[in-house]
């Protein structure tokens, strides 16, 4: 119980006074998180879309990949990655590997299987109803997908905001491409495995609470646009 | 369905983006660069750019664990303006980077296996750096009986007889091929696969509370126990007995055989390891701290294992 205590003291004076890095850490997390969310979003939310609205050979083999994806663990996915970016690696000349570039790659990886199949399911789970009133409207191609997609647009905030949430938390992936680099790679979660390394509870606990905090703001705001939308 | 709420809609979610995202594709590459700057004093000269800055270092966990490598790294890079990565893995782990050059130096703590890694043509110019010792903790109730013992050969006989808990690293690392020596040592059979002995495969700070949290007995580096002090809560049962010596080694990675390397860096490290100044911060490191030196420098003495 003490610990807890101290670890609450603990958030609280890292964050009065910034020891530690623990702002540029803080902010290193939402900018890699950010962008790999971005990359998820960009590439999952279409591929997702396609599986649901789509007619091709192959479709249901995709999205029970994407399934199966939303298990992989993140050291997998990350362990993939290092051995392509490695020195010793196909890609090891482009000098990737312990950059951000890295990590940004490796958790787009989780997240994307994440997107698809949250899309995917939220696009299936419309009335079908809804397809034969946007077909009578006589909408073409695009602006059927575009109409289906913005009946879906709550699905669709839901499925970037799984991404998010499976990366800004996951330690695997960032400490096998990242390793932890002070200054560099080091993120509120692999901060937080260093810290417990060293038997230092309490600061790794407030670590942990800074990362929730972080978590907390970014799905207010995400929420908060999800009300907007719906009562439209 | 009119064209200014789909706009509408359009833009809530390209702004929950931009609040997900903060900035989105320029945030990876503003990271470093805000760090860089942040890491370089005003007012120190800067030293002459290497021509390939970037080094790769490949450690064992109780150098990173104990706090000395964030003395020693930011003292290297401002005197020679390399950037180090730093990647605290097993000593085990750290040469099987080093042999697909991965790596550009290794400090580590495996004698035996850095002799056949250098042999092997992957290693040169290994140095001794410094030495601290292992030590054997365990509960205070003791139940293997343990104080008062002479030697680590005796210890480790009583908790195999007792089948008393004992953690193990399991991770290949330095103080795990240790460990195996010494069951090795009092002719007792690897416990390997016994209920009484538990592999955590972690590095030494995770295996320390696991230790107190299990009540088992294990082995671990002074330097890393000492940076636990308070919270590994298990005593001293047995030190100073010359098989627990743990002798650090840089070595730097040799470029006939591992093209991509970066030698110059590598020897940098090396040099930086043993010069005067540097050797001085590792014998005084922890003192203040924790009342007494973690590590005992040793460069240019005779190996304190005698080989």
């Amino acid at each position: 119980m003490d610990l807890l205590l101290e670890a609450l003291r603990e958030a609280v004076r890292l964050l009065r006074t910034g020891d530690g890095d623990v702002y540029s850490i803080t902010l290193r997390t939402a900018l890699i998180t950010g962008a790999s969310t971005l990359v998820a979003a960009l590439v999952g939310l279409p591929v997702g879309l396609g599986i649901a609205l789509g007619r091709f050979p192959g479709q249901r083999v995709l999205l029970a990949i994407a399934n199966a994806g939303t298990g992989m663990p993140p050291v997998v996915a990350g362990l993939f990655v290092a051995i392509l970016l490695w020195r010793s690696g196909p890609l090891g000349a482009l000098g990737l590997i312990y950059t951000p570039w890295a990590m940004v790659i490796a958790q787009a990886l989780i997240a994307t299987p994440l997107v698809v199949s949250f899309a995917a399911a939220g696009v299936m789970a419309l009335p079908p109803s809804l397809h034969l009133q946007v077909r009578a409207m006589g909408a073409g191609a695009a602006s059927y997908v575009w109409l289906i997609a913005r009946e879906a647009r709550l699905a669709l905030l839901v499925a970037v905001m799984a991404g998010f949430g499976g990366v800004v938390s996951e330690v695997g992936a960032a400490m096998m491409v990242g390793g932890n680099l002070s200054g560099e790679t080091r993120v509120l979660t692999t901060a937080a495995v260093l810290e417990v390394n060293r038997g230092n509870f309490g600061t790794a606990l407030a670590l942990g609470l800074i990362l929730l905090m972080l978590v907390v703001l970014v799905s207010a705001a995400l929420t908060t646009a999800q009300a907007r939308v719906r009562r439209r | 369905m009119s064209c200014m709420s789909l706009a509408r809609m359009l833009g809530v979610v390209v702004a929950a983006f931009a609040l997900v995202a903060c900035g989105g594709d320029t945030g990876p590459a503003a990271a470093p660069a805000t760090s860089a700057v942040a890491q370089t004093p005003i007012a120190t000269p800067t030293p002459p750019k290497p021509a390939r800055p970037d080094m790769i270092l490949a450690t064992t966990t109780s150098t990173q664990d104990s706090g000395l490598l964030d003395v020693l790294v930011p003292a290297f890079q401002k005197a020679t303006g390399y950037q180090v990565k730093v990647i605290a893995v097993g000593s085990g782990a750290a040469m099987q980077m080093g042999e697909r050059g991965d790596a550009d130096v290794l400090l580590v703590h495996s004698p035996a296996a850095e002799e056949k890694f250098v042999a092997d043509g992957f290693g040169i110019e290994r140095t001794l750096v410094m030495h601290n010792d292992f030590v054997v903790i365990g509960p205070t109730a003791d139940p293997a009986g343990l104080k008062g013992s002479k030697t680590v050969a005796e210890v480790m006989k009583k908790i195999a007889d007792k089948k008393a808990t004992f953690i193990s690293r399991g991770d290949n690392s330095g103080t795990d091929v240790l460990e195996k020596n010494l069951w090795k040592s009092a002719s007792v059979a690897t416990p390997k696969g016994q209920s009484w002995y538990l592999e955590t495969g972690q590095g030494m700070g995770a295996t320390l509370t696991v230790a107190r949290e299990k009540q088992g007995y294990t082995v671990t580096d002074r330097a890393t126990l000492l940076a636990f002090t308070g919270k590994a809560d298990l005593p001293i049962l047995l030190e100073g007995d010359p098989a627990l010596l743990n002798v650090y080694h840089v070595i730097v990675l040799n470029p006939a055989k591992l093209t991509k390397t970066n030698t110059e860096g590598g020897r940098a490290f090396k040099d930086f390891l043993v010069n005067a100044e540097t050797q001085k911060m590792i014998g005084d490191f922890g003192k203040e701290k924790y009342g007494q030196a973690l590590f005992f420098a040793d460069a240019g003495k005779p190996n304190p294992l005698g080989r």
